[in-house]
């Protein structure tokens, strides 16, 4: 039988995909925030951890988390596709199928928990599972459509890593872990919600009932300062609890005074309103949604500086 | 955008298939390193 020419084209299909789109499916700048606070929370645990049982560790987490993130890409690629923000995703532009990447996030997802456990115990296998199906089938399935809360309840799974770390390295969990659990848990919502606040229209193109999409951006801007009103207090509780020295308490105290001055910016500001109901155009609008975009960016350095804090006074004296 | 040819589709697949074998290689040698790494901490006592 004669065979087709080699460069004859193949039917019906599209161009293959390159190694760097199944690395964007990991979703890598939210990757590097989880090893970061995974890093954390292992090296503020009193318990002893070799260290290269420590880099696995960091290993696992780094992966199940990128696994939480393709296996999110593949069940919202039509989503995505809808959005400004997540369309030149690799599901959502049509370089990786469906099918593919939900494999790929499966795959990645149960090495990192075998690997965890193998390697280090099961109590922080166990947590990582529990983060990676949290992630992609309550957060991503479940809520992300049916509530307003959605990012609040969902919040918890970005907020797992630096338990996960604490579980690697001491074998059990204790108040100050789940302290650092409290503190991403309850930045989430403004952080995110600042950022929903200048992209509403893409949230509601897509038919995600965020928060200024479900409830308008005056009550979004509120319940922004609330939560920069819980946050600021409950980020200074580790320095009376032994988690955090006077670094940590300086950067606490002074970052979340600017936080909550920026959220009380939000607050009176018009961020996420839109134009023609006034005199004003539509430049005007959007000037006011720098107060927002100044949390969102705020937000960011806010976390990551109290999160360094922890990890150079804590040093390495628990790795081995 | 032009269909991709026979062989492009070949050398994607190989590129994906080496990819893979790199990865399962890694995870046979993180899982060996380990090994020793906890029989060592358990010799040691």
């Amino acid at each position: 039988m004669p065979q087709a020419p080699v460069d004859a084209p193949v039917a019906k299909t599209k161009p293959p995909a390159l190694p760097q789109d199944y690395f964007q499916l990991l979703k890598p700048r939210v990757m590097s925030l989880v090893i970061f606070t995974a890093l954390t929370g292992l090296v503020a645990a009193p318990g002893k951890i070799h260290w290269f049982l420590a880099a696995v560790a960091v290993f696992c987490v780094a992966v199940g988390a990128g696994a939480a993130g393709a296996l999110n890409m593949a069940i919202e690629g039509e989503t995505d596709a809808l959005m400004r923000r997540t369309r030149g995703r690799p599901v959502a532009a049509g370089r990786v199928a469906k099918g593919d990447a939900f494999a790929f996030g499966v795959i990645l997802s149960a090495f990192a928990v075998m690997l965890m456990g193998m390697a280090v115990n099961w109590l922080a296998a166990g947590l990582l599972a529990f983060t990676v199906v949290y992630y992609a089938w309550f957060y991503t399935v479940l809520l992300k459509r049916s509530t307003p809360q959605n990012i609040v309840i969902g919040g918890a799974a970005g907020a797992l890593p630096p338990v996960i770390g604490w579980a690697a390295a001491d074998g059990s969990l204790a108040l100050n872990a789940w302290l650092m659990f409290a503190i991403i848990f309850v930045w989430t919502p403004p952080h995110s919600w600042a950022l929903a606040l200048y992209t509403s229209d893409d949230y509601a193109k897509a038919g995600i009932p965020m928060m200024p999409v479900a409830k308008g951006p005056k009550s979004t801007r509120l319940q922004i300062f609330l939560y920069s009103l819980v946050l600021a207090p409950l980020a200074v509780v580790p320095v009376f609890t032994g988690l955090g020295g006077w670094l940590y308490g300086v950067i606490a105290v002074c970052g979340g005074l600017a936080f909550v001055g920026l959220a009380w910016r939000v607050y009176r500001s018009r961020a996420g309103e839109k134009p023609g109901e006034r005199e004003e155009g539509l430049y005007d609008v959007k000037a006011e949604a720098k107060t927002a975009r100044d949390l969102f960016a705020f937000s960011i350095l806010y976390l990551f500086a109290l999160f360094a804090a922890l990890l150079v006074e804590h040093g390495i004296p628990g790795v081995a | 955008m032009s269909e991709p040819t026979q062989s492009e589709a070949h050398k994607a697949r190989s590129r994906r298939n080496v990819a893979l074998g790199g990865a399962l290689a890694l995870f046979v040698v993180l899982v060996f390193l380990v090994t020793v790494v906890r029989l060592a901490q358990n010799v040691a006592g």
